[in-house]
């Protein structure tokens, strides 16, 4: 497979990553940005759907790849208390293996969500997936389980009667919680080794399903951005401690994107923040109110920023300025984030349908679709050619025939 | 020597035994998870055979060791299957037979045997009817939902709805309830759905007291230190007392905003008696979209400040140990500012029940007698 070689792929290696895994929400830097070149276009059913897998549950988390596997989780059971771990294999979507567990927290959630919300992250070596129970397993690639918690158990309050979807992240060898909502709200930095908390600290008591961003610094120290109704934090994943706080507020659904040392936040629209080299404070840039998100996450691609709204326009900006360049009605509602490669954005709505729109042409052009006939809320995968995406009951890997 | 370990050995079953015994040792906060994962990891070596022994391990754990237990039984199996193996039907039915055993293993033992054998394990549903896992009993109820169908379609009607009846008894999900009852009214028979799940539908009311920016759920009001029906409070407009207040809601919500109209930022607090037949263990279950405390006997219970992000009924489930006689509960529900149309509920659901969900119903009660008044 032909790759572009860029900066994030060394990133991704030294983390004991692949080239072309997708480990987390959003891929390797958590932005929905694949280097990946040759994937299908002028989409066609029965050209590019490689393999189409029931799952035994429900779920909108995005699956994950790490070599030749694919991970996805899934919740069952008439309370949605089995939580469901599952991998696949790439090549021809048969299960490796299948784990499940019971929920110790709240499956209560809104019906349109699942227990499945929040995607997990892997390091390429272990799995770690949470729950919106707040049940959190980690697992080795051969699903072997090798330590749990309950966030519920261990803080009662823990809990949305929404659901929680906020995913994991890994930054600087630790393992970020963000466990927000009215209550006991919460993020921890839990050890990889052993899930024991590092440290735990106060969040806003306010709903939250937004996932943060790492920020890693030319000395390799990394921060992680947390986002809530009350800004942005800055925060040292050794110890939690605050760096800096970006105040003016911000969405708690749609997560920002990083990119080129710059935060898009959904925050009024979207708010450019500058950020220092060391990690250690920042810089507004620009504001527009005419990027405003909806559901989906903003995505940063060459010099442009996308952003997607409820009603299905996508809107296209410019990264130094946050003028708005153009916009395209796509066929919304969107629930889950698009993604881009090979300057090409896929976006899948809620009826399943995916349209491709062409980011090279000067006011974006709509050149590929195809109805997969389900739901579809979650951000796809995007890995060595193929994407993948999944409802509440099926996973499909999206490529061309050449490469099936 | 522990449940399915003679094949073992006694060295093999003792380092099975400090194994599990390492699981069942893991505590809140990630505590014990170490010594949890070698553990984990030498059990997963076993063979099949000690699937009953594993099963047997989750009796009486907690959650955390539950699942960790839970963990190597689906590696064993896993591989075991995988490897073109076989599971211990035999013991696994035994272990799933014998209601001595926590209802989730018992479950999961349900869930192994269906997966080498869904023949055998269909033979099991219908013994599941009255079963203490609403898991399995719900197996034995979707059967005999059909076989109710089926009897309605042919025209059969006394038939149909006593396999209903008999049906509506076993269930405890809301959805089955819910099919349930809409096929029995359908047939032209009436449902008490109040009585079946046991919601608490009278009640002595106080309020409104205030909840200005919130601070009403942390604020102690008047019926947090005194809730003797006869006492009067300074409420948020002037004396508040005690008032009888029922509701004939089907699925027991008690509306605030019906006595005290659709009030913003305030804080109301509803009582009743409950009088248990014994002492026994139960569960407070109840359903709530607002802040809320409650005090049973006395105690707090539980509270939550969370506003307008959803409501079912048995959205939180509390344990609580019913003493013979009079039992008092008190509940505090907020209200906030929100002034969207979906902000409008002032209200909860509660009922009693052991932990399947079977309700247990109170004796009447002086407050019941004041209501019909």
């Amino acid at each position: 497979m032909k790759k572009l070689i860029l900066t994030f792929t060394f990133a991704a290696l030294a983390n004991g990553l692949a080239a072309g895994d997708w480990p987390g929400f959003r891929g390797p830097l958590g932005n929905g940005v694949s280097d990946e070149v040759g994937l299908p276009i002028a989409l066609d059913a029965k050209k590019h759907i490689a393999w189409r897998i029931d799952l035994p549950g429900r779920g909108l988390s995005s699956p994950l790849v790490v070599g030749d596997r694919v991970f996805v989780t899934a919740s069952g059971g008439t309370r949605q208390d089995q939580l469901q771990i599952l991998c696949l294999n790439a090549a021809d979507g048969s299960v490796i293996w299948q784990r499940q567990f019971w929920a110790t927290g709240s499956t209560v959630c809104h019906n349109k969500t699942s227990i499945a919300a929040p995607t997990p992250v892997s390091d390429g070596k272990r799995l770690f997936a949470i729950f919106s129970s707040n049940d959190l397993f980690c697992l080795d690639l051969d699903g072997n389980l090798r330590w749990l918690r309950g966030l519920t158990v261990d803080y009662p309050n823990a809990r949305n009667s929404l659901g929680m979807a906020s995913s994991l992240v890994l930054a600087g060898g630790v393992l970020v919680a963000q466990v927000e909502n009215d209550s006991e709200s919460f993020t921890a930095g839990l050890d990889k080794q052993n899930g024991a908390n590092l440290w735990k600290v106060n969040r806003p008591k306010s709903s939250n399903w937004t996932t943060a961003m790492v920020q890693k610094t030319k000395s390799g120290a990394e921060w992680v951005l947390l986002q809530s109704g009350k800004g942005i934090h800055a925060v040292n994943p050794k110890n939690g401690e605050v760096a800096w706080h970006y105040a003016d507020g911000a969405s708690t659904i749609p997560s920002s994107t990083l990119a080129g040392g710059v935060l898009y936040v959904p925050s009024h629209g979207v708010t450019a923040l500058e950020l220092a080299d060391d990690g250690k404070s920042f810089r507004q840039k620009w504001r527009s109110s005419r990027l405003r998100p909806g559901t989906a996450s903003p995505l940063v691609h060459r010099d442009r920023v996308y952003s997607l709204n409820n009603a299905g326009v996508l809107t296209c900006g410019d990264t130094d300025s946050g003028k708005r360049l153009w916009q395209l009605r796509l066929d919304g509602p969107y629930g889950g984030s698009p993604v881009v490669a090979d300057n090409h954005l896929y976006a899948f709505n809620e009826e399943g349908k995916v349209q491709v729109v062409d980011l090279s042409a000067p006011e974006g052009r709509i050149v590929g679709e195809m109805d997969l006939g389900e739901m579809i809320l979650c951000s796809p995968a995007v890995s060595n050619g193929a994407l993948y995406v999944r409802s509440n009951r099926r996973i499909w890997k999206i490529a061309r025939k050449t490469q099936l | 020597m522990v449940l399915g370990l003679a094949s073992l050995g006694q060295a093999a079953a003792g380092d099975f035994e400090k194994s599990v015994a390492a699981l069942r040792a893991v505590g809140g906060e990630g505590w014990g998870n170490e010594a949890a994962g070698r553990a984990l990891r030498q059990l997963a070596k076993g063979g099949a055979d000690t699937l009953p022994a594993l099963l047997a391990g989750m009796d009486g754990a907690n959650p955390f060791a539950a699942n960790y237990l839970r963990g190597a039984v689906e590696v064993i199996a896993g591989n075991t299957l995988a490897k073109g193996g076989t599971l211990p039907l035999v013991e696994l039915g035994e272990f799933l037979l014998n209601k001595s055993h926590d209802t989730k293993p018992r479950a999961l033992a349900f869930e192994l045997i269906r997966r080498v054998d869904a023949s055998a394990a269909e033979q099991l549903i219908p013994g599941f009817l009255g079963d203490p896992s609403v898991d399995l009993r719900r197996e034995a109820v979707a059967r005999l939902l059909g076989q109710a169908a089926g009897l309605a379609k042919a025209g059969n009607k006394p038939a149909a709805v006593l396999l209903y009846r008999q049906s509506l008894d076993a269930a405890r999900d809301l959805d089955q309830i819910q099919t349930i009852s809409g096929a029995l009214r359908e047939l032209g028979r009436e449902v008490n759905l109040t009585r079946h799940f046991g919601f608490l539908v009278d009640w002595q009311m106080a309020g409104p007291f205030h909840n200005k920016d919130r601070a009403g759920f942390v604020a102690v009001f008047g019926p947090e230190k005194n809730a003797d029906l006869s006492a009067s409070y300074n409420g948020m407009d002037g004396k508040v007392k005690w008032r009888a207040y029922s509701t004939d809601d089907e699925y027991g919500m008690v509306d605030f905003n019906k006595p005290y109209g659709d009030l913003k930022e305030v804080t109301g607090y509803a009582q009743t008696e409950f009088v248990s037949a014994n002492d026994r263990p139960a569960e407070l279950r109840l359903g709530c979209k607002n802040a809320w405390k409650i005090w049973f006997n006395g105690e707090l219970v539980f509270g939550r400040d969370e506003y307008h992000r959803g409501m079912r009924i048995d959205q939180y489930q509390m344990p609580v140990q019913l003493k013979k006689g009079s039992n008092t509960i008190l509940v505090k529900a907020c209200q906030n500012e929100q002034v969207e149309d979906w902000t409008v509920q002032w209200q909860f659901q509660l009922r009693v029940c052991d932990a399947t969900g079977t309700a247990i119903h109170s004796a009447p009660t002086k407050n019941r007698a004041v209501a019909a008044k």
